[in-house]
């Protein structure tokens, strides 16, 4: 689809953790246009690993938009209706200031970038909204750390969102999200070309990176979806090696998941948008209760979970619905059925497509 | 689209503005309604995907639970009416959600069908076996109404919870039947509840 791409430069940003950083660039991706009311303007969220390539081709790897089942001609986002906008987060590796983006000494930050937040992220997002001269979006959606920046976003900036839509996500990082990120972030930083996060100009951590992507992936996954994908079909052989070759299909799969991943991402923007999520709590700021978080707003909530996301379960979502029931805002929610485990939020799913059109669509009450 | 006649009595009786929470709100037809015709804040919670993703896409607020478990996340005086309609014989503990609903709203509007109408009991009085009706087509095993109940049976617990009973109304075939004589010709009734 046709897409706008453009950087632009937004000048400060002050952190969560403190720091500022002196220059902010936002890479972002825009389809359709923005209505003379301005009235139109949705903002997709994307995923840890994602970018804003939402709907376009990826310039990397050459392959369609990560989203384009949700956006496109007579999708729940439809350019030919509304102003979309996918911007590459805070922290990323694909056009936005990151750890790989130059300092002011020219050279690149590495580990000198200061640690970020997915309030962070939003507030990058929202100079970006400022400079596009957007006040209000008609919507924000995402999945998985797309929909967190979502709950901040809605918490954030009440005002700006007149509606929500959080996918298969959570208002906090569980310990047992912490605990995988943690072994991805531990199997980049054994990594020997990893260099203390000093690696531009040399060999990348790739077998680093990789492993962690692997791991990841695992949890993007249901064990149905892998049963079903794989079971414990061999890799091109009849029969088991005795060695440590990738015998069983899914170990094929994962080694390429892995090593695919390294072509496009940077290792150290993997340490730091983790960090980002698992440092994710919206109630933390208000007293460890989380309707707090939304009192007041305005903003009318969709909720989407998928059974068999072991990842961001659907208990995490009904926590966020109970926690805006508790302030009676306007919250939509459902469960959906899918085999297809955390993922299942990028497959095809017309209950998904349903929900959404509806939602957006629909007369506020 | 017409409504059913329990919901078209609730929509009639629902003022304009008002808060609602409709619970086992199905697609969202009576929400639907209330929202269009009468301007009113509605919310639902309803058990069936299917439901909520056809309610949802009305562009109502509607919540996929169990009014069993999850009314306890709502806070006290959230609305004004709370909505029950053919729903309460399908709970476990209809005690328990009449509760509910009269914590979550200033007033209730339950309809329920009503298990002692003539048809029914003679039914059970000459066949020996539990009626299987037009309105109750579900054999006893398989039927989601577990706990069938009769308006007198209601009276009596609404009674015994110390709530009032503000306004019945009954209905036979669709249409408005004696109140008197309620609990033998009524297929259904729906009733006000308030404090």
């Amino acid at each position: 689809m046709t897409s706008s791409p453009q950087t632009v430069e937004l000048g400060e940003l002050a952190l969560d953790g403190g720091a500022v950083l002196p220059s902010l660039q936002v890479a972002f991706e825009t389809y359709g246009e923005l209505s003379p009311q301005r009235d139109n303007a949705v903002l997709v969220c994307h995923a840890l690993t994602m970018d804003q390539y939402a709907a376009s081709r990826h310039p990397v790897t050459g392959k369609p938009g990560w989203w384009t089942r949700m956006i496109g001609p007579g999708r729940s986002l439809d350019p030919q209706r509304h102003f979309i906008i996918c911007a590459n987060v805070l922290g990323s590796c694909m056009g936005t200031t990151g750890p790989k983006s130059l300092h002011e000494d020219g050279r690149p930050w590495g580990l000198r970038f200061p640690v970020i937040t997915i309030a962070d992220m939003v507030r990058a997002q929202a100079k970006l909204l400022d400079h596009l001269g957007i006040d209000r979006l008609c919507a924000a959606i995402g999945g998985s750390m797309g929909g967190m920046q979502v709950l901040q976003w809605a918490s954030l900036y009440p005002d700006r969102v007149e509606r929500a839509v959080a996918i298969a996500t959570a208002a906090r990082h569980s310990a047992q999200n912490i605990a995988f990120h943690e072994v991805g972030r531990q199997a980049i930083m054994a990594d020997p070309a990893w260099a203390g996060g000093d690696y531009y100009g040399g060999p990348a951590p790739a077998a680093g990176l990789s492993v962690a992507r692997m791991a990841a992936h695992i949890t993007y996954m249901s064990e149905q979806g892998l049963t079903e994908k794989f079971g414990r079909r061999l890799q091109d052989r009849e029969a088991i090696s005795f060695g440590f070759d990738a015998d069983f299909q899914v170990e094929s799969y994962l080694r390429h998941q892995g090593s695919s991943f390294t072509d496009r991402f940077d290792a150290n923007s993997y340490l730091y948008i983790t960090r980002a999520m698992d440092y994710f709590d919206l109630a933390e700021r208000h007293g460890g209760v989380l309707g707090e978080a939304f009192r007041g707003s305005g903003t009318r909530f969709c909720v989407i979970s998928f059974n068999t996301d072991w990842l961001y379960p659907t208990s995490e979502s009904r926590r966020v619905v109970h926690a805006l029931n508790s302030v009676r805002a306007p919250v939509s929610f459902v469960e959906l059925s899918s085999p297809y485990g955390h993922d299942a939020f990028l497959l095809e799913s017309p209950d998904l497509y349903r929900i959404v059109d509806g939602f957006l669509s629909g007369t506020p009450s | 689209m017409s409504l059913r006649p329990d919901l078209a009595v609730i929509a009639d009786n629902v003022p304009e503005g008002s808060s609602v929470f409709d619970i086992g709100c199905g697609d969202g037809a009576l929400m639907a309604e209330l929202v269009s015709r009468r301007g009113v804040d509605a919310r639902g919670l309803e058990l069936d995907a299917d439901n909520v993703a056809a309610a949802v896409a009305k562009g109502l607020s509607v919540v996929q639970g169990n009014a069993d478990t999850d009314l306890d996340t709502y806070p006290a005086g959230s609305f004004d009416y709370a909505i029950l309609s053919q729903t309460l014989q399908t709970t476990w503990r209809p005690d328990l959600i009449l509760k509910d609903l009269m914590r979550l709203g200033s007033h209730a509007f339950v309809s329920f069908p009503n298990f002692a109408h003539w048809r029914i009991r003679t039914s059970l009085l000459l066949g020996g076996r539990m009626p299987v009706t037009r309105l109750l087509p579900a054999r006893w095993y398989d039927t989601p109404n577990i706990h069938h109940l009769t308006i007198d049976d209601f009276r009596a617990l609404v009674d015994d919870l110390g709530f009032r009973i503000e306004k019945s109304w009954f209905l036979s075939g669709g249409h408005r039947t004696g109140g008197r004589l309620a609990n033998l010709m009524a297929e259904h009734a729906v009733f006000l509840l308030g404090r």
